[in-house]
């Protein structure tokens, strides 16, 4: 166990913000599940009691008859971001004195950085090309990011859980969600910060970055397995994988969605089924591709004279 | 009134300033006791009630007025919902993300006064910036922490906002101003990392821009990109960078972007933001809870969450 060499990565001035972001995170996790339980229970209780689902305010905190519904901004809110205010500037001023932004030597194109990270929060990415070819990691997967969030209130088609948490009456969007931010774009940062050393190799924490370690890994392609050589056939042979992927893998979407989420399905147009399908499976197409790829060393599926997936 | 000169009908000078002279014992203690009653109570002052347009005594209209009569404070309504104040709901993460912003400004301007965009003076001005600029060690440190911090509070505040699930429902056009507003974020942020100049910014750029020679189409090394013509001297990361390697254009590209380009974007979309919170209806809760059965009747229209 290497301590100081897991002291230097906790303590890189670039690192403490994600250090910081997991308990926050946490935190934030648990406030919401907290509130997310509490609606749970009063929407259990008052569906099994229509009587009361008439006359309750229908939220978990106290509400007596004659209390005014609403409150002056000033000063109920205004006070409370002031505070917000004045508690930010103290944690900046106190983390600006005690540690300093860090600063390296001057650029020099001729000295290259061992590991050469991007800034914390495109780690992700940057762990993503170890799958993918840069094509996909770094233009096709930010797009799809962006794309996927501006599109995610238009193909949401739940009613319900505006306005409030919960865990019940939304699982689905939020079991994704989750999936997408913690799994997918936290882990892979938390990875590409803390695991990541020279020559982007894994190095659990506390084990000592050796910087002349050579991994002599042989990556096949999923083709060569089937023993497939030509480049026609590879080309097809990768298309009908892929294709398969995607119309088996909506076939099941269809499947479970008929099944689990009936009365979603039954408000979803035809568009935004398709749309949900697709992203849906381009996200679990992730880990797959990074289990085959540390499982069985595939690096690629389709391979065509212009571009590998 | 001085008396006029029997011999020609004119009123002789010395009687006029003997004359003025006694007005002056009477008019002048008349008026500086009433400039000293006056001050006794500055809100009466002219100058006064010219910046505040209303009276501040604890009434409800009073309470009102202060927000609404504010060009600031009116991006908030006079009133709201009563848990909407909760911490708890909203996390004030929206509101952290805004005041970072307006720290990072303040301190960027600041900054700027020490630091010239090009290979020569950067790294040095950085230094002096460290060394020799009273206070500049902490005012670079926190630009940079508060852009780390806004960053989180981006992230943590879309987070809550899918989580309450307040995309929905008339709120689907400012989720993707959000969305806009993340993405201009983290390029803020990108952007400034080239600046100081050093190793650290230089690699992680020179990582972060490779990617994009690999854009399909429009990059030399991305699919079809050869085939359309792109080489390492007309492609997107030549446009992005201002030459095939970071240098001294991509440094001055970067600066543009950081300090003018995209906090002029970034802005305006923070006023469409807020702008749009206001006119969806405040902010989306606390809202009473929904039921099953509920689900498919006519919404409930924006005003029952309060604004
Ligand atoms: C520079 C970044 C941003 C700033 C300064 C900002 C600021 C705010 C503020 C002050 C509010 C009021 C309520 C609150 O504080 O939670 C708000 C609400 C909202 N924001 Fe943002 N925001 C930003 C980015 C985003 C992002 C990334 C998203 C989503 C992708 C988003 C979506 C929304 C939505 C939908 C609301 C309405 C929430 C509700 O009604 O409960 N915003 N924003």
């Amino acid at each position: 166990m290497d301590w100081r060499q897991l002291w230097e990565i906790c303590s890189a001035p670039d690192n403490v913000p994600i250090v910081g972001l997991i308990p926050l995170l946490a935190f934030y996790i648990y406030l919401a599940w907290k509130q997310a339980h509490a609606n749970d229970v009063l929407i259990e209780q008052l569906e099994g009691d229509a009587a009361l689902a008439k006359t309750h305010h229908r939220k978990t905190w106290p509400f007596k008859p004659g209390w005014q519904k609403e409150v002056h901004v000033w000063p109920f809110l205004l006070r409370i971001e002031f505070l917000a205010a004045i508690i930010v500037t103290i944690i900046l001023m106190v983390w600006s004195i005690t540690l300093n932004a860090p600063l390296e030597e001057p650029a020099n194109p001729n000295l290259t950085m061992n590991p050469a990270k991007a800034p914390w929060y495109f780690l992700g990415l940057q762990e993503m090309l170890v799958y993918f070819d840069p094509w996909i990691a770094g233009v096709v997967m930010p797009t799809m990011i962006i794309i996927g969030l501006m599109v995610i209130p238009y193909i949401d088609t739940n009613p319900l859980g505006s306005g409030y948490y919960t865990w019940k009456q939304r699982k689905f969007s939020i079991g994704t969600f989750l999936f997408g931010f913690i799994i997918l774009w936290i882990a892979m940062i938390i990875i590409g910060t803390f695991i990541r050393g020279p020559g982007w190799q894994w190095f659990w924490p506390g084990q000592t970055w050796d910087h002349n370690r050579l991994i002599y890994e042989v990556n096949r392609d999923l083709p060569d397995i089937f023993g497939i050589t030509s480049n026609m056939a590879k080309a097809i042979f990768g298309a009908i994988v892929v294709g398969g992927y995607y119309l088996l893998g909506g076939f099941v979407v269809y499947s479970l969605f008929r099944r689990y989420m009936g009365k979603d399905f039954k408000r979803m147009s035809l568009l935004q089924f398709g749309i949900t399908q697709f992203l849906l499976l381009t996200m679990v197409a992730l880990p797959l591709k990074m289990g085959l790829r540390l499982l069985w060393h595939i690096k690629y599926v389709w391979i065509t004279p212009w571009f590998n997936i | 009134m001085a008396e006029e000169n029997p011999k020609n009908g004119k009123v002789g000078l010395v009687d006029r300033v003997k004359d003025d002279i006694q007005a002056m014992k009477v008019d002048i203690p008349a008026k500086a006791k009433e400039q000293i009653e006056g001050l006794k109570d500055p809100t009466k002052t002219q100058v006064y009630t010219s910046i505040f347009r209303h009276k501040h005594d604890d009434t409800p209209r009073n309470r009102a007025l202060g927000v609404l009569s504010n060009v600031f404070l009116h991006l908030h309504p006079a009133k709201i919902n009563r848990d909407a104040v909760r911490y708890s709901y909203t996390w004030g993460m929206g509101g952290i993300t805004f005041f970072l912003f307006i720290i990072l400004t303040y301190t960027g301007v600041l900054l700027m006064f020490y630091y010239h965009p090009s290979k020569v003076q950067a790294f040095r001005d950085v230094l002096y910036l460290e060394h020799d600029v009273p206070f500049g060690k902490i005012l670079r440190n926190m630009h940079r922490w508060a852009a780390h911090l806004m960053v989180i509070g981006v992230w943590l505040h879309m987070f809550r906002v899918f989580l309450t699930g307040s995309y929905k429902k008339p709120r689907e056009f400012n989720w993707n101003i959000g969305v806009l507003l993340l993405v201009f974020t983290l390029l803020l942020s990108f952007t400034g990392y080239l600046l100081p100049d050093d190793q650290l910014g230089f690699w992680a750029v020179t990582v972060g821009t490779n990617m994009a020679r690999a854009t399909p189409l429009l990059g030399h090394e991305g699919p079809f990109g050869s085939m359309l013509g792109m080489t390492p001297y007309n492609d997107v990361r030549f446009g992005l960078l201002g030459g095939s390697i970071v240098d001294a254009n991509a440094l001055l590209r970067s600066y543009i972007w950081h300090c003018i380009g995209i906090p002029i974007v970034a802005s305006i979309l923070m006023i469409v933001h807020f702008w749009r919170v206001r006119k969806d209806g405040g902010i989306s809760g606390p809202a009473p809870v929904m039921l099953e059965a509920e689900a498919d009747k006519p919404r409930r229209g924006p005003k029952a969450a309060g604004e």
